[in-house]
């Protein structure tokens, strides 16, 4: 049987010495060496250095040094976030094998609260995806049904969290990549505010919209792990100068969201939306309701344009960012004789379809003669999404809508057809490029017993009202989702075969 | 085909890109060192690596430095600049794209004055000025027969410096890359240094019939260290595009290298094969504003400039337009003439002996201004040996030399090589001694006070010295042995 402890509860554990971290550990790994065989949400294990690790927080512990706010709890960390001498390779063979020589801030954020870091999770290559089958890797399964997707492009820390095999995942998401597969797996997925979370040492696929993020069971962990990697970073001239609340989690005023007022975006319930997703949203903003929140309805006329702005920003600013993966300095090298040779045939070579898709629609996007139509059109539509959710936010404090148009789908489906693909980023596209909050919390199962997510955005800096809300729901409705079925599964054969 | 009598017929028009390195302690977006010469690849780290992950963060000083550079060419600071991606592929680029500014570039027009021997001051006047980073460099090893990649260079900060294309010949291109070069030495924002590739140019350039008001076809030539390479490259060019003009052909647009061996210029690649650079706005970097308030701060730290300075000398000093423009020709110069005068010298003595002997040193001993031996000191009490008799002007130039040389304070080395008279007065005494034991009729005649007995005194005494002994000390001393002669006799 397996019991998920959050977060705070390992960390209080720790600090009292009621376990050590070793054994927090020590289940963490066995867990993942239990499951992961069948979900692949880990593409390398560092269970030496975690060891070790968690060993010397338990010595520091016995010297009463009990500060760190995350003590002795084991995170998950997405394969596009460096840790140093930990291979890094976003899931590219282009960086196989590529150890960094430095941690990402968060890493050294996490490192510093007394966090130990079981090891790295699959992705799609570089964050491009939402399956997690594009990687070089084995495609990670749901753990609710291992013929289904995860998620992505961040599916590997979703299904690591969902699984029990970690309270906390570091996700990154660029237009959905941590809500969507947070929904997907029946788990809490926060992306900040843009800014909020320095980017140093985050491999960057597009720049202006790229954020890291927290997956994890409930919001209040969530509220924890954004409390310790957020704030200012000097290294990344993007993140806030803003002071970090202490995120604590708990609902907002005192318990309650009474008072809240609800906007539900008129664009984000169309007649397609398919049917059980809206049931379950409804339910969830009804489920606010009961707890004191009014609904009112909201417009952000800009969506429907959303989606075609964010594919010609996003590849635009890939197609530069990976410009450095060339087989000549580090990662991936092709046998060649001259230099433009290497060029093409590290390239070809290192980068799967999808990454090769996206490089050549952004280089397009920035060429000269098309750079006014395509790349400066959407700015402008950028700057118009954005204007919607500040009006809207005139009106209401929070805004609730689906995450995904559907539930996990199966894997291998859509992979010939990336347009219909891109479609399912429809409702986390447009709070990335306005650059708002927004976490994605369990809201309901479909009959074949798949989590449906909703998804709850904030105005700019908002996150702990956005995250007291989300808390306040989970406290106030039974976990729709519990063990997932897979896991279940393997429990009971391994229970069998005791 | 002659090139003065093509440019009777010929008119070019030629513009100048020059990339100045700023001489700031740190690169212009991480950490690392901004220095020359260190082992390859010693200073480098994940953002001048462009490693995966690794974010830029704007150096304040280099873009502090280029402000006073925009300023002391007189460009139009602008308050909103920002940074730009330009996206290309080359080994020495990390990133394969260079960070530097497009759209909003640091500062638009401005001027550099130059002086031709023909023309009046004329006024070159500058596009635009902004800032970007230096690639790295590839090596070849012939060892290997591979291309070996430095990246200590990367991430330097550069001023691109634009001009329109106001210029007429290659000895005016030459002239303003001078006087460029010259302002910014003295902004202390860049050595300058061109063997260190502080100071690199491009230029493009068209040829016209004279009268014509259309511009040609332009060719463009990249990477020239040196001024002569810069003179010959044009002058080549002028004859290659003089000679298809005027045999009927058309003059293509490509981009070219200039062989410093051979003289020539070659194709590099054609108009079609021209870059896209594909240029966005650097989303790592946020936009930079700088105030007015900013721009007045940094205007007002600026030192006096070679242009006004030289009109100063002139007038304050009654210096010649030529000794001027020597002394004001680098601040290294000009510091040490000020320096002089503060000092007490006298100006146009401290003028010349800069302007000559100083010059006229470095000049043989190929030495840069900022090398110079010479202080102030050395210079001022020169001529102060002069100036009180102690070693005539002819002596002086003659030690200057060694003076240069050694570094020594000039009064040494005279009382060291025995000069001066007053050095001499005790073997002066002995002669004189012995010619007033020897001959007592010449002290008779002195005392008896005639004046040629004064000479003959005079005579030998010099004669014995070699002519270094001081005419007034011999009677001064004379005096001091025998009295005074008495008046008016003869």
């Amino acid at each position: 049987m397996i019991s998920t402890a959050t977060a705070r509860r390992i960390a209080g554990d720790v600090r009292s010495g009621k376990r050590t971290a070793r054994e927090v550990v020590e289940e963490s790994l066995a867990r993942i060496e239990k499951y992961d065989g069948e979900i692949h949400a880990f593409v390398h294990v560092c269970s030496d250095e975690a060891l070790a690790r968690a060993d010397g927080i338990d010595a520091a512990v016995a010297r009463g040094e009990t500060d760190g706010l995350l003590l002795g709890v084991p995170v998950a960390v997405k394969d596009n976030i460096c840790t140093r001498n930990i291979p890094t390779t976003a899931a590219s063979r282009i960086l196989e094998n590529y150890r960094p020589p430095y941690d990402a801030h968060v890493i050294e954020r996490l490192l510093g609260e007394g966090a130990v870091i079981v090891g790295k999770t699959n992705q799609d290559e570089f964050g491009m995806g939402s399956t997690s089958q594009y990687t070089v890797y084995e495609a990670t399964r749901n753990p609710w049904n291992s013929g289904r997707v995860p998620g992505g492009s961040s599916g590997g820390s979703a299904a690591a969290v969902a699984a029990g095999m970690v309270p906390i995942a570091l996700g990154t998401d660029t237009g959905g990549s941590i809500r969507q597969p947070a929904a997907f797996c029946g788990v809490t997925g926060l992306k900040p505010t843009y800014g909020r979370v320095s980017r140093y040492g985050l491999i960057a696929f597009a720049s202006s919209l790229d954020q890291i993020g927290p997956i994890t069971a409930d919001a209040p962990d969530a509220a924890l792990a954004l409390r310790v990697i957020a704030g200012r970073d000097e290294r990344d001239s993007t993140s806030a100068d803003k002071k970090v609340p202490a995120y604590d989690g708990k609902p907002v005023s005192g318990g309650s969201i009474e008072g809240l007022k609800i906007g539900l975006p008129l664009e984000y319930f169309p007649d397609n939306l398919d049917g059980e997703v809206a049931a379950a949203v409804r339910l969830g903003v009804s489920g606010l309701e009961k707890l004191g929140a009014s609904v009112v309805e909201v417009s952000l006329p800009h969506t429907r344009y959303a989606i075609a702005a964010y594919y010609i920003i996003a590849p635009a600013e890939a197609s530069s960012n990976l410009a450095r993966y060339d087989g000549v300095h580090y990662g991936r090298r092709a046998e060649s004789h001259d230099v433009r040779s290497l060029y093409v045939r590290s390239r070809s070579e290192g980068f799967g379809p999808e990454v090769q898709r996206r490089i050549m629609l952004g280089t397009f996007a920035l060429s000269s003669g098309y750079y006014d139509a395509y790349y400066l059109k959407a700015q402008k539509v950028r700057t118009l999404v954005r204007r919607d959710f500040e009006k809207a936010f005139e009106r209401c404090d929070l805004i609730v809508s689906p995450v995904a148009p559907g539930s996990a789908f199966p894997l291998g489906k859509w992979l010939d057809d990336p347009i219909r693909m891109y479609l399912g980023d429809v409702f986390t596209v447009p709070a990335s490029l306005a650059g708002c909050p927004a976490v994605s919390v369990p809201c309901g199962m479909t009959g074949d017993g798949l989590p449906i997510g909703m998804q709850v955005i904030g105005p700019e800096f908002r996150e702990g009202l956005v995250l007291g809300a989300a808390a306040a729901y989970q406290k106030a409705t039974d976990h729709p989702a519990g063990i997932p079925s897979e896991i279940r599964k393997i429990e009971s054969r391994s229970g069998a075969n005791n | 085909m002659e090139l003065e009598k093509l440019l009777e017929r010929c008119e070019p028009v030629i513009g100048l890109e020059i990339h100045v390195q700023l001489r700031t302690e740190t690169k212009m977006f991480c950490g690392c060192a901004n220095r020359f010469g260190a082992p390859p690849n010693s200073l480098t780290c994940p953002v001048c690596l462009g490693l995966p992950g690794a974010l830029p963060v704007i150096n304040r000083r280099s873009f502090e430095l280029g402000v006073r550079a925009a300023l002391a060419l007189h460009g139009n600071i602008q308050n909103d600049t920002g940074f730009d991606r330009k996206n290309y592929f080359y080994p020495d680029q990390p990133k394969n794209y260079q960070i530097s500014q497009y759209e909003l570039p640091l500062a638009l027009g401005g001027y550099v004055e130059i002086e031709n021997d023909s023309d009046a001051a004329k006024k070159i006047r500058l596009m635009r000025m902004h800032l970007e980073e230096d690639a790295g460099k590839n090596i070849h090893d012939p060892d290997s027969n591979s291309t070996l990649v430095d990246l200590n260079r990367a991430g330097t900060p550069l001023l691109e410096i634009v001009s329109e294309p106001d210029i007429r010949s290659p000895g005016d291109a030459v002239l303003y890359a001078r006087s460029l070069r010259e302002i910014l030495r003295y902004a202390e924002v860049s050595d300058c240094d061109m063997e260190k590739g502080n100071f690199r140019a491009d230029t493009n350039i068209s040829v016209r019939p004279r009268g014509s008001g259309e511009l040609g076809t332009r060719t463009e030539i990249k990477n020239l260290n040196s001024f002569a390479h810069l003179r010959a490259c044009l002058e080549f060019e002028i004859k290659r595009q003089a000679e298809i003009l005027e045999s009927g052909g058309q003059v293509l647009q490509e981009t070219l290298q200039f062989d410093p061996v051979t003289g020539r210029t070659s194709s590099m690649r054609s108009k079609e094969e021209a870059h896209d650079y594909r240029y966005f706005p650097e989303p790592d970097l946020l936009p930079v504003f700088i105030s007015e308030d900013r721009v007045g701060e940094i205007r007002g730290s600026l030192p006096e400039l070679p242009g006004p300075k030289r009109r100063r000398y002139v007038e304050d000093y009654g210096l010649s337009e030529y000794v001027a423009g020597v002394l004001t020709a680098d601040r290294e110069s000009a510091a040490l003439f000020e320096s002089a005068i503060a000092r007490g010298g006298e100006p146009k003595r401290m003028a010349n002996w800069i302007a000559n002997e100083v010059a006229g040193q470095m000049n043989d001993r190929g030495l840069a201004w900022d090398e110079c031996p010479m202080t102030p000191k050395m210079i001022v009490e020169l001529e102060e040996l002069i100036a009180d008799g102690t070693i005539t002007r002819k002596v002086g130039r003659g030690l200057f030399p060694e003076i240069f040389g050694t570094g020594k304070p000039p009064s040494d080395i005279v009382r060291e090589k025995g000069l001066a008279g007053g050095a001499d007065l005790s073997e002066i005494g002995r002669i004189l001694d012995r010619m007033i034991e020897e001959k007592p009729k010449l002290v008779a005649d002195y005392k008896a006070g005639r004046k040629k007995a004064v000479n003959a005194f005079i005579g030998p005494v010099m004669r014995k010295t070699r002519g270094k002994a001081d005419a007034g000390e011999v009677v001064r001393l004379l005096e001091g042995k025998l009295g005074a002669p008495d008046e008016g006799k003869s």
